[in-house]
Order: structure tokens, then sequence, then C-alpha cells
């Protein structure tokens, strides 16, 4: 087994937080909450300390944040229905764009992976596609209505420019440019009741979702001609659920996060429980097994909102919950 | 002339209030949160449509409040007086918020509708066990009054 240890506790909002982010280096962290603010988390000697408070954009919860690859601009989705787009220019953060459009709560939002397009979704049902231009504009692309219902979380894939969704109508849905517009070309269900969040592994032909069932589902991308004979429509991969982790959470599990650097997997639960899992050694990729390998109950005194693994240094993550802490971990492998 | 949708509900006995015992004003004795006083908490809530109490009207009733101090845990049923009441869900709102601000935050509070109670059973249970949602639904001043008045305290 492998242990969770705590680097850091921040008091980070007066009420429940909702969202972490890392920048694309780790070396900045972003969190946002109940209390309509976004801050800024920095290391400083042996410390975490704010840096930033990112306040007056929003007037209602923020509810997540995504961070552009090149590390410039962090946008902001809140319950408010906007979007605000920070610029960083030196030390400093300035709201240089608000996005409007949805009809009520915007919940996520997600750049691509060049950082050209940017996507953002609502309760609305709806999935927005927006164009950033080069003088920092941002034009609305597309409108997509295919959700039956409130739209939870948007998420880019890591090299390609296909986008993912998840929803309260329990499934996921993959969104890919067609002739000028964009189209849903593949629909994902395993999930029982919604699904609250969806994370791509390293190479992109991977996807894990967790949902309101208490389950994990691990996804795998099927391209047209593929040796395994999985049937594909219109020249489009098929998604495939390969393996679903039972039986771990006793709550809905509110966010997923999968390392690039290490390939392991966190999870944030209702339980107050972050958790890690793994793939077993030499599984078949049509069949994997991934076990449990660090589980830390009472990581928060209340729902653990997010989770996500520092994009720099192998086994770090940050996690925040309703309790309002942002905390920041450190993943002790081989503990005998 | 009414506009009520169940203009004449079933009106039931209120159940009196619980006796003090001696060892819950003993400070030394650790009190326990128990199914009556997460019952107390919510028995005097106001029906949305009529002047009287969700326990008056057998909306709540203490064989369907299960708790679990060690567990932190709440769960709830309750049973909309018709099988089409518009108002499940704000009663089922109003339970959450008077439990989210009475009991210690490390609790988490389950609330259901009774099995067969309410025709739109399943998606009330979902909208309700949604955090997201309802944290949202209370931003909402509107909504946040008409909960209010649900939780006002009015002379027995």
């Amino acid at each position: 087994m492998a242990k969770l240890e705590e680097v850091c506790c921040l008091q980070a909002h007066e009420e429940a937080a909702w969202c972490v982010a890392w920048n694309p280096t780790g070396t900045l962290l972003a969190s946002c909450g109940t209390d309509k603010q976004v801050r800024i988390w920095a290391q400083e000697g042996d410390n975490w300390v704010c840096k930033s408070v990112l306040a007056d954009a929003h007037t209602r919860t923020v509810r997540s944040l995504g961070w552009s690859p090149c590390g410039n601009y962090l946008a902001s989705a809140s319950f408010d229905a906007t979007i605000a787009i920070w610029s960083k220019k030196g030390g400093e953060f300035e709201c240089i764009a608000t996005l409007e459009g949805h009809e009520n709560e915007a919940k996520s939002v997600s750049w691509s992976c060049t950082g050209s397009l940017l996507a953002t979704c609502s309760r609305d049902k709806s999935v927005w596609i927006w164009e950033v231009t080069d003088d920092e504009e941002f034009e609305c692309a597309s409108v997509l209505s295919v959700h039956t219902q409130d739209v939870k979380r948007v998420k880019w894939h890591p090299q390609k420019e296909i986008l993912a969704s998840c929803s309260y109508d329990d499934t996921i849905r993959m969104f890919r440019e067609d002739n000028d517009d964009w189209c849903c070309f593949s629909t994902l269900k395993s999930h029982s009741s919604t699904v609250w969040s969806i994370a791509f592994d390293k190479t992109g032909s991977r996807l894990a979702s967790c949902s309101d069932d208490k389950t994990v589902s691990i996804w795998q991308e099927y391209p047209p001609g593929n040796e395994e004979g999985i049937v594909t429509m219109d020249n489009d991969p098929a998604w495939k659920c390969v393996c679903t982790i039972g039986g771990y959470h006793s709550r809905a599990v509110y966010d997923i996060d999968w390392s690039h650097l290490t390939n392991d997997i966190v999870t944030a639960c209702g339980d107050d429980t972050v958790r890690v899992f793994r793939e077993e050694c030499g599984c078949d990729k049509n069949q994997p097994s991934f076990s449990l390998v660090a589980s830390l109950r009472k990581a928060h005194s209340q729902d653990v909102n997010s989770v996500m693994w520092n994009p720099a240094v192998e086994g770090m993550l940050a996690s925040c919950s309703d309790d309002g802490t942002v905390k920041i971990w450190k993943l002790v492998n081989d503990i005998p | 002339m009414s506009g009520l949708e169940n203009a004449n509900p079933l009106v039931f006995q209120r159940s009196d209030d619980r006796p003090v015992l001696p060892e819950e004003e003993d400070d030394d004795i650790i009190d326990k949160i128990d199914d009556r006083e997460v019952f107390d908490l919510i028995r005097a809530i106001n029906d949305p449509e009529h002047p009287l109490s969700l326990e008056e009207l057998n909306v709540v009733e203490e064989s369907k409040v299960k708790v679990n101090d060690d567990e932190s845990s709440v769960y709830i049923q309750f049973t909309p007086t018709i099988p089409h009441c518009s108002m499940a869900t704000l009663i089922g709102l109003a339970i959450r918020v008077k439990l989210l601000r009475a009991l210690p935050a490390r609790f988490k509070v389950q609330v259901e509708i009774s099995p067969g109670s309410h025709a739109s059973e399943e998606a009330i249970n979902k909208q309700l066990a949604d955090k997201e949602r309802v944290a949202a639904a209370l931003e909402n001043s509107h909504l946040l009054n008409v909960v209010n008045q649900c939780l006002e305290m009015r002379p027995k």
C-alpha cells in the first residue's frame, strides 16, 4: 500500500471550496468556492501562501476553474451564468473578458491543448465552444444541445481537438469538429446516475469517469479498423467501458483525475475520503483491473469536491472540500 | 375558489414534546443525536400551502427518520399529501435546509420521498440528492425566501 501524507492545509475559503486547479507548470494552485472568490496559492520556502485573491468578477458561487496550456490565462465558471477570463501579467491577475450566453449556472470550463478553443457547460443543458482569437477575444463557435440535462463537466482530449462532457443525464458525450460545426460522435453509457467528472489519461485513448452511483468507469478508445474487431461508425473511434471500479466509495464520487506522470487515478468522494487507484501490472488493455493503493478517510471533515494531480511533481496532489479547506498531499509509495 | 392542490388535507395530532431526562442535563454524559431529536427539528416546518406543520399533515413521521450519530448520517423519508403535489421538491428542500442549519456540519443528510407516494419520486429524489443543484437553488433569493417561510417559527 501507499500512503497520502499531508503537505499542508490551507484555510482557503469562508464557505465550501468547490474546485482546485494547478497551472501547467505545477507552481501555482488556484481554488474557488461559495464565497465568490478565486485564490491563487504558491510555495514560499516550506509554506504555501495565498498570492492573489480574485474577487469582484462573479456575483455567485465560483464553481470551477481551468488554466490555459500556456499558463497565462485562468478561466472561472460561476453559478452567475458567466465565465471570467483572467490574464496573468507579471504576478498580477486581471479580468480581461466575461463570457455571457449560458442561461443559468455555468459549471465547468476547459481549454483545448493548443489554447485556441475553450469549452463551457451549464445547467441549461448546453455545451459551448469558444474560439480564442490572437487579440484575446472569445467568439462562440458552437452551441451543442445534446445532453438532456444539466451538464456537469467538460474536458478536452490531451492532444486532439476532441471534447468530452458528462451530465446529470447519466451519460458522457464526445464531440469533434465537422465541416465548420461541431458534432457529437459518441455517447458513453454505463453509469446509473449523474456523471460528475471525467479525466483522460496521458495518451487520450482512455477516459475515467466518476458518478453519483458510487462507481468509477474506465473507457477505452477503439479506432476504426481496431484489431479487437470493435464496431466503429463513420470513421470515428468507438469508446467502450472496459472496467468498473465499485465497492470502494460509500457516497457520490465528485471528481477524478488521471496522473499524466504516474498513471495513478485519484478520486474525491462525498464520504470525505481521497482514494488512489492503480492499474494492475500485465493487464490486457481490453480487460484491465485497478486496485486501491491508498485511501485516506477523513482527508477533509466534509465532502471532498475536487482533486487534481500536480502536473509537474510526481505524486503530489491537491484537494478541496465543503469544509472550506484546500489540502496538498504527497503520495508515498511502498509502505511495508 | 381555493387554488390549493389539496384543499382539505387530513390533519393529524401533534406528538407531545419530549420530556427532558436528567441525564440530558448532565454535561458529563455524551448526548448523541438521535431520531427523535432530528424529528423535533423538522416536525414544526410549515407546509408551503396550509397553515399546518409537516407533522400535522403526516408528511414527516418519527418512524421515517433514521439517525446514526457514529456514522454522521441522517436519512429521512417524507410523504407528500397527494401523489402529484407540486410542492414536494420545495418540502424536501426545506427539510434539507433546516438540517443544514441545525446539525453539525459533519452530518450527511439524505432526504427522499417515501416509496410509492409521489408520481415523480425518482426525479425528485435525484434533484434533492444533487448538492450542486441544492447549493445553486439556495443562492436564488426568491426560492430562499419561500424556504425561509417554511422554516419560520409559528406560535404553538
